[in-house]
């Protein structure tokens, strides 16, 4: 029973960090159609910035701790709403070149994290607290898991609040569903698109600093690796549902950590399979549009 | 040549029978307005304006440009030619921007956000610093019993009430009306066609309509689109009336109606047999 627990957290906890990256893709994706590849890149940014507050500042303190959040989201949002400008804004109905671009990005800064940080993982500490452990029916629960879940939470409630309470809010969710039609109402389409890249670079560089302490280390792969299993999440969850990337998110990690310990190490595979189940089944995924 | 057809020159810009005279300035010209969807002419060299009043009939058989045209002038599709908005040039402006300068659009099968309430449609397409809540209050009361539902979830009339009513909260020097009519039910007809009349005092149309009574009863010119070209432009009665032009510009017969020429629908008749 306590393995079964602890599995469960371990799970919410990665779930946690996958819907803090498929999150945004989703968005992005439902709105402009664009498959960020890239956004990897956003988290590490994110991881790396938190890293180095920790490092100069003291890494056992709570203040500092929530600072290096602050900070890194905010480099991710920064990262993310300048390659928006520069990048992606010229090629908006240019699918192809956007894949490329946003790879060539991706590639281009896990080379740039080499030459500034090292190749080698960089180990971080955060307060002490996350290394204890809760017990939870006779579960000891490592605490970093629950600081995971609790920033995902948080972040999905403010990302419903902003969604179903502001207008920009709305502007994206009828985006979402009819790009050109919103346009048609005199609505400047392209400024949502900035909001949305930058919301989503913000939730991935949160995810970042959160990663960092998961794992223990920041490596300049650390994005990349999370996104491989946001991209599935975001597609078994259905494109451009906020939501359906939340639920995704949780069953992907949960199912990944119990297949890893009861199936002799397959968690990665069983979720491709599950990847393929949903497509053939359901290929909008979980909460897609049908159109 | 059928006895209905006029001898007049055919005309453009001119005023509507049953309104006011309107100024004699269009408020929309299209010159050599050409377009393509998917590197396939759809529109080709059109050109034709709008009386600054009254309601202008696009007229067409299925797939000859017409909505393709209304979204051209609105920059929904890639376009060359020029479009002139109340005497400014609008064809190098993108969408968002023509909209604002006073175009409402009513798209062809409504177009509203299904997972948006019908309250969050409305306020999304409010543009002016005082949209006129109360005019389209008033004109569909029943949007306003249904504010707190989704869209999506409407009746086809009840959505197209949704649609024109995002574009009649505005003032708008025209509005693109594109199959206002299509798949509703009769009694609905009659009230959108009743809805647009009224708008009509106050702001010129530019109507995409299949429904030739509807057209009859709204429409003061006609301007005809064939194989993504205008083939005729003129008074709207003068078209209808004329069963050979219907028959080749739209191949349907125009409906019996009062005043008809008989003769000329029995040789119609006789012709296509």
């Amino acid at each position: 029973m306590s393995t079964v627990i602890l599995l469960l957290f371990t799970g919410l906890g990665l779930g946690a960090l996958y819907f803090l990256v498929a999150a945004g893709l989703s968005l992005i994706y439902g709105l402009m159609g664009v498959l960020n590849f890239a956004h990897g890149a956003f988290l590490t940014l994110g991881a790396f910035t938190g890293w180095e507050i920790a490092r100069r500042a003291g890494s056992d303190n709570w203040g500092i701790f929530l600072v290096s959040l602050l900070i890194g989201a905010a480099a991710g949002a920064a990262f993310a709403a300048f390659t928006e400008f520069v990048l992606i804004r010229r090629l908006y109905q240019r699918h192809i070149e956007q894949v490329l671009v946003t790879l060539g990005l991706s590639l281009a800064t896990v080379a740039l994290f080499d030459g500034i940080w090292g190749t080698d993982p960089v180990f971080i500490q955060g307060p002490a607290w996350f290394k204890d452990t809760t017990d939870i029916l006779g579960a000891r629960v490592p605490n970093d898991r629950f600081v995971c879940i609790l920033a995902a939470v948080v972040v999905l409630l403010a990302l419903v609040f902003f969604l179903k309470k502001t207008r920009y809010g709305m502007i994206i969710r009828a985006g979402v569903e009819n790009r050109s039609m919103v346009t048609a109402l005199g609505i400047d389409v392209r400024k949502a698109f900035t909001l949305v890249f930058t919301i989503g670079g913000a939730a991935a560089g949160l995810g970042g600093v959160l990663a960092s302490h998961y794992f223990g280390y920041v490596s300049p792969m650390l994005g990349g690796s999370l996104l491989i299993f946001a991209f599935i999440v975001t597609v078994i969850g259905g494109l451009g549902s906020l939501t359906g990337a939340a639920i995704a998110a949780v069953a992907v990690a949960v199912l990944q950590q119990f297949a890893n310990f009861y199936l002799g190490g397959t968690g990665d595979f069983v979720v491709v399979l599950a990847l393929g189940v949903v497509l053939l089944v359901r290929p909008t995924g979980l909460l897609g549009r049908t159109a | 040549m059928s006895p209905a057809a006029d001898p007049r020159p055919e005309t453009t810009g001119a005023e509507t029978p049953g309104a006011a005279p309107g100024p004699t300035t269009p408020i929309l010209t299209v010159n050599r307005l050409s377009a393509k969807i998917a590197g396939q002419q759809v529109v080709e060299d059109v050109s034709f304006s709008v009386p600054a009043a009254g309601i202008t009939a696009l007229l067409g058989r299925n797939g000859v440009g017409k909505t393709s045209t209304i979204k051209a002038i609105i920059g929904l599709l890639d376009r060359s030619g020029a479009v002139t908005l109340d005497g400014e040039r609008i064809d190098k402006d993108p969408t968002y921007r023509i909209i604002q300068r006073g175009v409402g659009y009513v798209p062809e099968d409504r177009e509203v956000f299904s997972k948006l309430t019908v309250a969050e449609n409305l306020r999304l397409a409010e543009r002016d610093a005082a949209p006129r809540r109360q005019l389209v209050e008033e004109l569909f009361p029943d949007l306003l019993a249904r504010a707190g539902q989704m869209a999506g979830t409407l009746s086809g009339g009840q959505q197209q009430m949704v649609s024109l009513a995002r574009a009649l909260l505005n003032t708008n020097k025209v509005l693109l009306v594109d199959e206002p009519t299509k798949g509703l039910a009769p009694k609905i007809v009659g009230e959108v066609a009743e809805t647009l009349a009224e708008a009509a005092r106050t702001v010129p149309i530019l109507l995409v309509e299949q429904n030739l009574q509807v057209v009859r009863q709204l429409a003061g010119d006609a301007v005809v689109l064939s194989g993504g070209r205008v083939v005729h432009t003129g008074p709207a009665l003068e078209f209808l009336d004329d069963s050979a032009l219907i028959q080749r510009h739209l191949g349907v017969s125009n409906d019996p109606h009062p005043g008809a020429d008989q003769a000329s629908h029995a040789a119609v008749k006789g012709a296509a047999q």
